[in-house]
């Protein structure tokens, strides 16, 4: 999965990309929104599809080697488009690959340069493009969400879901190992730069500059710090409200997509109705499971009920009207009435020719108490049939075995019920 | 059934989902006078008080409120408008919630058209429609181990009224209900209406609580 999303995640930018992108349009336009002096960074920015925190380092960088970044900044604020808007680019955020390239070129540019003698010295550039590097370590946010999406395709499609959880401690270290490694390096940009501007006979000295410049640094940047952390734990919430987003997505996608897909593919009324039926419970169940469940217990008699009659509504294509009173854990005695319950429901549903089967299940602390009815074409008692007498005879049978009973009321034309009755012992 | 005829009972329906808005009216469009809609609670509260429908259907489900906040709201200044509540959740907490804000009944929304049309009717002439779900509500929520300061008028149910209950949840019409017990359709209606009344006026604490905690249906 990995190794694919990273070659997709390559073509687009490719090696050249930046020429590629520059021959095509020449022209770009300056930033309205996402602007320091001139908004030339933020619309280059765009159209290099990077985070301007690249660009603007890059023309500091440049500035420094002989002025060049300035004229060149000029120069683009000249040759570009009037003003207009661009995507947030932090929001938009840019591409590994891209912002490497842009780096690799700046870092060229800056050989060339030096040997072309427009250069301010190595004792001010380098440092300073070193600093740029850590600066640009920390504040430069690629596309991850860009990226994600992806491969969360890639994983659905193949039928699987992935590990988020994985991935979002991999991102949480990488913004705090960022954020060290970012500050190390303009620390020792700032170490290099004091180094070699001092002699070596003030060594004492550096220190002590060193050490003030660092107390500086975290009077400074403890707001700016705590500004960080904060922001990061806005970004984890907003990661987490997408991530949400995701799931219930994919869910929906598995089970309510599904199903409308095939309800619409079904020519039977009776099975688009029992498919509707089964993803409205699964749906339901979804939705409230575990946000207000009767003490949490999953053995309930409305749990045990439901897998029956899902799986008779399913099969037949008639619909289960459910009503349980005194919902409560199962134990044999139960469940024994509601396995009889649902062989009572097959009945009714390959035999009555009613669409709708009524269930009626109380429990209390003494006994068990359960009711299928149908308003289909009923029988005569007298002049039963073997097959259905072969299920009475079971649900008799299995009445009788727990110390209950079962009756069977029912005349042609007036529908049946079907009483099923176990005391409960103190099991 | 009946054929089609406009009795000239005037009907509102409150819902905030079009479709199913369309799908009543269609209904019900035969057999009653459809005097208005809305598809939200302050709309519905204006246009109700408006229109003075004699039945209004209200969706259990809308954003700011609900139907127990139209019932309620339109109760306080039109005591005489009877409300029918349709829902598509069978949630405790929702049914009984809007049934103690003051309609008449309540059905689910799979109901079928001939059966919503009795059931308008029904709580047009001032009786109550229980669906069997809410029958194996009101059993279930006043079979609780009672506490002892209760109001044996209204946080008991009587053996009959038990029995009638019972039925409805198993599934039975008010007529049959009636020839099972061989009793007349009208103490059905009774029995229902007394059942109805103490389930909105009895100040069983964990009626409400009951409610709450049964969320899944």
């Amino acid at each position: 999965m990995v190794p694919i999303s990273r070659t997709e995640a390559t073509r687009p930018s490719g090696g050249g990309g930046d020429a590629g992108a520059g021959g095509r349009a020449p022209l770009f336009a300056r930033s309205s929104n996402d602007r320091v002096i001139a908004g030339v960074a933020g619309g280059l920015a765009e159209r290099l599809g990077i985070d301007p925190v690249v660009v603007r380092l890059a023309f500091v960088v440049l500035a420094l080697a002989g002025g060049v970044g300035v004229v060149l900044y000029l120069v683009l604020w000249a040759i570009g488009r009037a003003e207009t808007e661009t995507r947030p680019a932090w929001r938009a955020g840019g591409d590994a690959q891209r912002t490497v390239a842009a780096v690799s070129i700046v870092i060229g540019t800056l050989l060339v340069l030096r040997a072309t003698h427009v250069w301010f010295g190595d004792a001010l550039v380098w440092p300073v493009a070193l600093a740029a590097v850590g600066s640009a370590i920390i504040w430069v946010r690629f596309d991850r969400s860009r990226a994600r999406d992806r491969s969360n395709r890639h994983d659905r499609e193949n039928g699987r879901g992935d590990d988020r959880s994985a991935r979002q401690g991999d991102a949480s270290s990488i913004s705090f190992g960022r954020m060290v490694g970012g500050g190390l390096l303009v620390l020792a940009g700032v170490a290099v730069f004091l180094a070699s501007n001092i002699s070596s006979g003030t060594v004492g000295a550096v220190v002590v500059a060193l050490a003030v410049a660092v107390a500086g640094l975290a009077l400074i940047g403890g707001p700016w710090i705590a500004r960080l952390v904060r922001q990061l734990g806005a970004e984890r919430t907003e990661r987490i409200r997408v991530e949400e987003r995701e799931e219930v997505a994919a869910h929906l996608h598995d089970s309510v997509l599904q199903t409308l897909a095939l309800i619409q593919r079904s020519e039977d009324p009776g099975r688009m109705r029992a498919l509707a039926r089964v993803q409205e419970r699964d749906l339901r169940g979804w939705l409230y499971r575990g946000s207000g469940a009767v003490d949490g217990d999953r053995d309930l008699v409305s749990d045990a009920v439901d897998t029956v009659t899902e799986r008779i509504e399913l099969a037949h294509g008639i619909r289960v009207d459910t009503v349980i009173v005194g919902d409560r854990s199962v134990d044999a005695r139960v469940q024994s009435v509601i396995d009889a319950c649902g062989e009572a429901l097959t009945n009714a549903a390959k035999h009555s020719g009613a669409s709708v089967v009524s269930l009626y299940v109380e429990v209390t602390d003494d006994d068990v108490t359960a009711f299928v009815r149908d308003q289909g074409v009923g029988f005569d008692a007298d002049a039963v049939p073997p097959d259905r007498r072969g299920i009475a005879d079971s649900i008799l049978g299995r009445m009788a075995r727990n110390g209950g009973s079962a009756e069977i009321r029912s005349a042609p034309g007036a529908g049946t019920e079907i009483h099923l009755h176990v005391p409960r012992g103190e099991a | 059934m009946t054929p089609p005829s406009d009795d000239g009972t005037r009907v509102f329906v409150v819902d905030d989902h079009q479709l199913f808005l369309a799908g009543v009216r269609a209904e019900l469009g035969s057999s009653f006078e459809i005097v208005g809609q809305a598809e939200d609670v302050e709309s519905a509260v204006a246009g109700i008080l408006r229109a003075k429908p004699d039945v209004v259907l209200v969706d259990v489900h809308m954003p700011a409120g609900g139907g127990a906040a139209v019932v309620e709201r339109v109760l306080a200044a039109e005591p005489d408008v009877r409300f029918l509540a349709l829902s598509m959740s069978d949630a405790a907490e929702d049914v009984i919630g809007v049934i103690r804000s003051g309609a008449r009944g309540y059905v689910t929304k799979t109901i079928s058209p001939a059966e919503l049309v009795d059931a308008v009717r029904r709580v047009h002439e001032g009786d109550a429609v229980f669906s069997p779900r809410l029958a194996g509500f009101v059993l279930d929520a006043f079979t609780d181990p009672q506490p002892a300061e209760l109001d044996p008028e209204l946080d008991r149910l009587s053996g009959r009224e038990r029995e009638v209950l019972r039925l409805i949840a198993r599934g039975y019409t008010y007529r049959e209900v009636a020839s099972e017990l061989h009793i007349s359709v009208k103490t059905v209606e009774t029995h229902v209406s007394s059942v109805l009344r103490k389930l909105q006026l009895s100040n069983r604490h964990q009626l409400t609580r009951w409610a709450t905690e049964r969320r899944i249906v």
